[in-house]
């Protein structure tokens, strides 16, 4: 599902997904040679911001941001970790500045040229909810639009079957606490006590898009998305840890 | 956003155990760096190792989150009584109204590492590593939370160097808009492989102790360390945490902005959050990490933006670059300062860099100081300030 307008038609079942795996985007802020080497976290990372800032019609200069992620790039933790195990004073320099959770979120600050704080989170299996919920006190504390991305790439290598994290999933999108413009969505969040883990009851998701992003790690976002593309009023309830739950209604 | 009381604190590292050990190392300049002996194939550097990890598993009911940086974060946990005063927080308030918010650069990857060496014949992990949640970053505050019994909002922030600075920033917003009454703040990195050999690749390790802000200074050493502090919504004692700022470089993923820019930012945003002005900081205890271009950038900026009487100090030659926990070893070592009245130098800074004004210190002072900012500067250009007063400092709330 590249792109939100042909991930919108999937979901609402208006297309069927393409057959085989999308390329891996290529984000037009950076030079050729560095787009080329840049890992896939960066490229999904810097493609979903880039569309959300567009949508936004934010200057991406100017926005705060909150990258999440819940494993970073496992295919360079792969690297590295099977790199340190035979050769470590081989290890690649830039693969090593690449290996570290924020290295998306700093591309983007350097892409754009954004002084603004950004800050990069995991939260394991709530990780989506879990920048969400920091996008959204930013936006309401800070007094400003907030950019919020969320991505989860392929595991590779060994650490594939402990992570088990398939496919590629990256969403992007602009929090305001301003008046809507241009395609906003009103939106209410609030937290939730569970009483046991069973209590948490996350909404499960209902299309069959779904299944494009089961095997990715931050598919526990899904239902949420698929709130955004049905374009209804609606609400959805995310995990928010092994006894809380963030419950979202957008109007 | 209001100022809040750090109502405990705790610190665990190569320089002491504690908040006594600390100052006790600090007070006779007695370094906690060793020569390397970490891993199978230790570079020629210094590091800063905790001692004894290696033999002191997690109890049977944390199992799960088992390895190095969960040790060492439940060492950090039960270092200056710090766990009584959060379960005691937590008896007050509830279980679903403590947050977590912890910081790391590499969280637990050392065992991934480990897995790595050890490899069944089919090229798996062996059996007593496959454990989902010490391979992500969140192993770290998976396990906090799951030490503490917590149930509130827990995520783990990973800003490289400025990580468990910017929980900060982070516990101030979770606290203003009510999601919880108390946040367990901190930050937790230890050594392995990925970090010693990635700066080796990068050319910033110094083979020698390191010397911040030295003329001869030649690179880090990478520490490992766990700290932690309790911020509460109301309370009524404690030091404070008047405000941050933060800030990104938007210069280049590995080495700092030329001029500070970014640095220059997230020092005005703290003095204007916490309502101070430079000669109104006592001491500041900077992010000093000891390469040729941090510490030049870093002396610039003090240099033009505080008084002469301001006392400038790094203490990395104390604890080595403890990376993801500088940020809150370093506010716990200014929070000490303040209430100490003991303000240390910079060790290991024998013919300080013509780069540096009057401010950086080589010798340490007692001194009554009120005020103090902590300064945390990481890779991919994240910069974050931390602005702290002594408890009885007239904060303007």
């Amino acid at each position: 599902m590249p792109g939100w307008e042909v991930a919108k038609r999937v979901i609402r079942g208006e297309c069927e997904p393409q057959a085989t795996n999308a390329p891996r985007p290529s984000t037009a802020l950076l030079p050729p040679t560095e787009r080329r080497r840049i890992p896939d976290t960066v490229a999904i990372a810097l493609e979903v911001a880039t569309r959300a800032c567009e949508m936004s019609k934010r200057d991406p200069s100017q926005l705060p941001s909150v990258f999440a992620s819940t494993h970073g790039d496992a295919p360079i933790s792969d690297y590295m970790c099977s790199t340190l195990a035979t050769t470590p004073s081989l290890i690649s320099p830039t693969k090593f500045h690449n290996s570290v959770h924020n290295a998306a979120a700093g591309y983007w600050t350097i892409a754009v040229g954004s002084y603004a704080p950004y800050t990069a989170l995991s939260a394991f299996e709530s990780t989506f909810a879990a920048g969400l919920l920091e996008a959204a006190m930013q936006s309401v504390c800070e007094r400003t639009p907030v950019l919020f991305v969320a991505y989860d790439i392929e595991a590779t290598g060994p650490l594939a079957a402990v992570l088990n994290c398939t496919g590629l999933f990256g969403i992007g999108m602009v929090i305001s606490t301003e008046a809507a413009i241009g395609a906003a969505r009103p939106m209410q969040i609030h937290t939730r006590s569970a009483q046991s883990t069973e209590d948490v009851r996350p909404t499960r998701a209902r299309t069959r898009a779904a299944d494009l992003v089961a095997g990715n790690s931050l598919a526990p976002a899904f239902p949420f998305v698929e709130l955004l593309a049905t374009e209804a009023p609606g609400a959805v309830s995310l995990a928010l840890g092994p006894r809380a739950a963030l419950e979202i209604e957008l109007s | 956003m209001k100022p809040l009381r750090i109502t405990a604190y705790s610190l665990s590292s190569a320089a002491g155990h504690g908040r006594e050990q600390t100052l006790a190392s600090l007070r006779n300049r007695r370094t906690g760096l060793s020569r390397n002996d970490f891993g199978p194939a230790p570079l020629p550097t210094w590091i800063g190792r905790v001692e004894g990890l290696e033999a002191e598993p997690l109890p049977a009911r944390l199992t799960e989150w088992d390895c190095r940086n969960n040790r060492l974060a439940w060492r950090g946990l039960h270092a200056d009584g710090f766990i009584t005063a959060v379960l005691a927080a937590r008896e007050r308030y509830g279980a679903d109204r403590i947050a977590v918010i912890v910081g790391t650069s590499t969280s637990s990857i050392g065992a991934s590492e480990e897995a790595y060496r050890r490899l069944e014949s089919d090229g798996s992990y062996p059996p007593d590593l496959r454990r989902r949640i010490i391979h992500t970053p969140h192993s770290l505050g998976d396990f906090v939370q799951h030490a503490i019994g917590s149930t509130g909002i827990s995520m783990t922030v990973a800003t490289a160097c400025s990580s468990s600075a910017k929980v900060f920033a982070q516990a101030q917003r979770i606290l203003e808009v009510g999601l919880a009454d108390a946040v367990v703040v901190g930050g937790v990195d230890t050594l392995c492989g990925s970090v010693l050999f990635g700066f080796n690749s990068l050319e910033l390790i110094s083979p020698d102790p390191c010397r911040p802000f030295d003329r001869d200074r030649r690179g880090i050493n990478i520490g490992e360390a766990a700290g932690f502090a309790l911020l509460e919504r109301d309370a009524e004692q404690g030091p404070w945490f008047l405000g941050c700022g933060e800030s990104s470089d938007a210069h280049h993923m590995s080495t700092p902005h030329p001029e500070g820019l970014g640095a220059r930012l997230a020092l005005e945003q703290a003095l204007a959050r916490a309502r101070l002005t430079p000669k109104e900081i006592d001491y500041i205890n900077l992010h000093g990490t000891a390469t040729r271009k941090n510490d030049e950038v870093e002396a610039s900026v003090i240099r033009e933006m505080f008084p002469a009487t301001t006392f400038a100090s790094s203490t990395k030659g104390w604890t080595g670059h403890t990376l993801g926990a500088a940020g809150i070893i370093e506010a716990a070592i200014s929070l000490i300062a303040l209430e100490e009245g003991f303000l240390p130098g910079t060790l290991h800074c024998d013919r300080p860099d013509e780069c540096c004004g009057p401010q950086i210190r080589v010798e340490s002072a007692s001194r009554s100081a009120r005020c103090a900012l902590s300064l945390s500067f990481g890779f991919g250009g994240s910069n974050c300030v931390l602005a702290l007063a002594a408890s009885d400092a007239r904060v303007n709330a």
